[in-house]
C-alpha cells in the first residue's frame, strides 16, 4: 500500500516558506518586488512637485503624525465597524441566497437577473437615494458596503454550485437524501471553495465601497482622511490610509485562505495548487 | 430475498441536433430478471445504454414506459433495498474514508454507536480497518472504490448495483478487486447487477451475462463456471471460460454494423 500521506506533511512544509520550483522562497520574491517598487517611487517621487505626489519616505513620516495624534486610530474604528456590519451581512445573506439560486431553477430564473444585473450596478449614482433613505450616519454607509460585496459572493456561490459534480448529488439520491441534507452536506462543501473566492473577491469591493461611503455622505473615517488631505493638497497624508487600506485588503485576503484551508483542507489535495 | 425485474423498460428522450429535434432512443422494450443471490453483468459497447438501465433499475432515472420491481416491488425512485457503486466511486471528498460509509448509514436513519461500528465492520470486510481516517485523496483508486463497495454494502441493501465499477483502475488493481467482489458475494449471498465493457470481467463475474445492443437485449449467455470461483488466473486458462468468453464476443459483435 502507497503512503500518500507523505504528500501532506511535504506541503505543509511549504507553507511556510514555500520554496518556488528553482529553490528561492516565495515571500522573498514578493518581498523584492515590493523593494524595488518602494525605490524607484522614492526615487521618482523626491524629484517631483509634492502637489502631484509623494515619496514613501514622506508618506511615512505622515503616517507616523497621524498615529501620534490619534486621527489615524480613530478613522480605523470609525471605518471597521460599517465595514464589519455590512460585509458581514453580505456574507451571511449573499451565500445561502447563492445556494438556492444555484440548487432550484425557480429561484434562478427569479432572482438570477437580479443579481446578475446587481453586480454592474453603478453604485456611486445611487449614493445619493440610499442617503434619503438611511441618512447620512452608519447605517448608509453600511448599505453601501454591503450592496458592493454581496452580488460577488452571491454569484460566485451560484457558479459554484452549478459546478457541482452531478454525480455527487447522485450519491446524495441514491441514499434517499431529501433535498435540505442534500443542500447542506453535499452542495454546500462541495461548493465551499468557490464561496471562500466569492468572500475574497468582495473584499476589495467593500473597501471601496466603504471609502465611497466616506466620500459622498457624511465625511468620516480613513476616507475622510484620503478626501480631507486632498483638499488641503498634502497628498502624503492623502496616502497613508490608501496604503493602510491595500495592506488590510491584502491581510484580510490571507487570513481569509487560512480559514479556507482550515474548513476545507481536502481543498488542495483535488486542486494541488500552490498554497499562496 | 433480492430479484430485479425489468419488464419492458424503454427510455426516449429528444435531442436538438443542428436545430432538428430528434427523438433518441436509449433503451428499448428491455427485458431481463437479476434472480435472488446471483450475478448479472450487463455488457454493451459504449451508448448501448446499460448504464441507463442500471440507473433506471436504481431509481435515478425513470423510464419512458416499463417497469422495474424488486421482489415485486415496483421501483419508483431510490430505495436502500438497492446499493450504488459508481464508476469513479464518487466518495465526498471532504470526508474520511469511515464518514463517507457512515452518510449512507445516517441518510438510513442508523445513530450512535451502531452508526460507528456497523461502518467499520463494511469497511473491514473490504481491507480497509487501517485506513478509515483518510480521506478520498489520501486513497488509491482502488481503495477508494473499496470505500464505494462499503457504503453501498453497509446499508444492507437486497441488490448491489455497480455502474462500471473496476473500469477506471489499472489491470493488477482490477483484478484483486474482482476477486474481492467473488469474496464478498459469497459471504454475503448479495444479489449483484453490475455494468461493464469488459468481456473477461463480466464472464468471470457474472451467472449470466446480458448482452445490448442499440438499446435492445441481444442475448443472455449463462456461465457455466462453478462457484465458489477461487482461483481466477485458473478461471481464465479453462476451456469453458473461453468458450463462455467467445460466445459472449459473437453475441456483442452480432449486431455490430460489418465492415467492407
Amino acid at each position: 500500500m502507497v503512503d500518500i500521506v507523505d504528500r501532506e506533511s511535504a506541503a505543509d512544509e511549504a507553507a511556510g516558506a514555500a520554496p518556488g520550483r528553482h529553490g528561492v522562497p516565495r515571500l522573498a520574491v514578493t518581498a523584492a518586488s515590493l523593494v524595488v517598487i518602494l525605490v524607484l517611487w522614492e526615487i521618482l517621487g523626491r524629484h517631483i512637485n509634492p502637489i502631484f505626489g509623494a515619496p514613501p519616505s514622506a508618506i511615512f513620516a505622515a503616517f507616523v503624525d497621524l498615529v501620534r495624534n490619534g486621527k489615524l486610530a480613530a478613522a480605523l474604528a470609525q471605518s471597521l465597524q460599517p465595514f464589519v456590519v455590512g460585509y458581514g451581512v453580505a456574507i451571511a445573506v449573499g451565500v445561502p441566497l447563492g445556494l438556492i439560486i444555484g440548487r432550484f431553477w425557480v429561484a434562478e430564473a427569479a432572482l438570477g437577473i437580479l443579481v446578475t444585473g446587481g453586480y454592474a450596478m453603478p453604485l456611486v449614482a445611487l449614493v445619493p437615494l440610499l442617503i434619503l433613505w438611511f441618512g447620512l450616519g452608519f447605517a448608509v454607509k453600511a448599505a453601501v458596503i454591503f450592496l458592493m460585496s454581496i452580488f460577488p459572493i452571491c454569484i460566485n456561490t451560484w457558479l459554484g454550485v452549478k459546478s457541482v459534480p452531478k454525480t455527487l448529488i447522485d450519491v446524495g439520491k441514491s441514499f434517499v437524501a431529501p433535498d435540505a441534507v442534500i443542500l447542506r452536506r453535499i452542495v454546500l462543501p462541495a461548493t465551499l471553495p468557490y464561496i471562500m473566492a466569492g468572500i475574497r473577491l468582495a473584499v476589495g469591493r467593500a473597501v471601496v465601497g466603504m471609502v465611497i461611503a466616506e466620500f459622498f455622505t457624511q465625511i468620516s473615517g480613513l476616507g475622510g482622511i484620503i478626501i480631507n488631505a486632498a483638499n488641503n493638497f498634502d497628498t502624503a497624508t492623502m496616502f497613508v490610509p490608501i496604503i493602510l487600506l491595500m495592506v488590510m485588503a491584502v491581510g484580510l485576503n490571507a487570513l481569509i485562505g487560512r480559514f479556507e484551508r482550515l474548513v476545507a483542507p481536502w481543498q488542495d489535495e483535488i486542486a494541488g495548487r500552490d498554497r499562496d | 430475498m433480492g430479484e430485479v425485474n425489468l419488464v419492458d423498460v424503454s427510455k426516449r428522450f429528444a435531442l436538438r441536433i443542428e436545430g432538428e429535434l430528434h427523438t433518441v432512443r436509449a433503451l428499448d422494450r428491455l427485458s431481463f430478471t437479476v434472480r435472488d443471490g446471483e450475478i448479472v453483468a450487463l455488457i454493451g459497447p459504449s451508448g448501448c445504454g446499460k448504464t441507463t438501465a442500471l440507473r433506471i433499475a436504481m431509481g435515478l432515472e425513470a423510464a419512458t414506459s416499463g417497469a422495474v420491481t424488486v421482489d415485486g416491488v415496483a421501483v419508483t425512485g431510490c430505495g436502500y433495498d438497492r446499493g450504488m457503486v459508481f464508476q469513479h466511486a464518487e466518495l465526498l471528498p471532504w470526508l474520511t474514508a469511515l464518514q463517507n460509509v457512515e452518510f449512507g448509514l445516517q441518510m438510513k436513519g442508523m445513530r450512535g454507536t451502531a452508526l460507528h461500528d456497523t461502518a467499520m465492520k463494511y469497511l473491514t470486510l473490504v481491507g480497509l480497518a487501517d485506513s478509515v481516517k483518510r480521506r478520498p485523496y489520501q486513497l488509491s483508486g482502488g481503495m477508494q472504490q473499496r470505500v464505494g463497495i462499503a457504503r453501498a454494502l453497509a446499508i444492507d441493501p437486497k441488490v448491489l448495483l455497480m455502474d462500471e465499477p473496476f473500469g477506471a483502475l489499472d489491470a493488477q488493481t482490477r483484478e484483486t478487486l474482482q476477486a474481492e467482489l467473488l469474496d464478498i458475494h459469497a459471504r454475503t449471498q448479495k444479489t449483484i447487477l453490475f455494468v461493464t465493457h469488459d468481456l473477461d470481467e463480466a464472464v468471470l463475474l457474472a451467472d449470466r451475462v446480458v448482452v445490448m445492443q442499440h438499446g435492445r437485449l441481444q442475448e443472455i449467455v449463462a456461465v457455466p463456471l462453478p462457484r465458489p470461483r477461487d482461483d481466477l488466473a485458473k478461471i481464465r486458462g479453462s476451456a469453458q471460460f473461453a468458450q463462455t468468453r467467445y460466445h459472449v464476443w459473437q453475441a456483442l459483435h452480432a449486431g455490430a454494423p460489418t465492415l467492407h
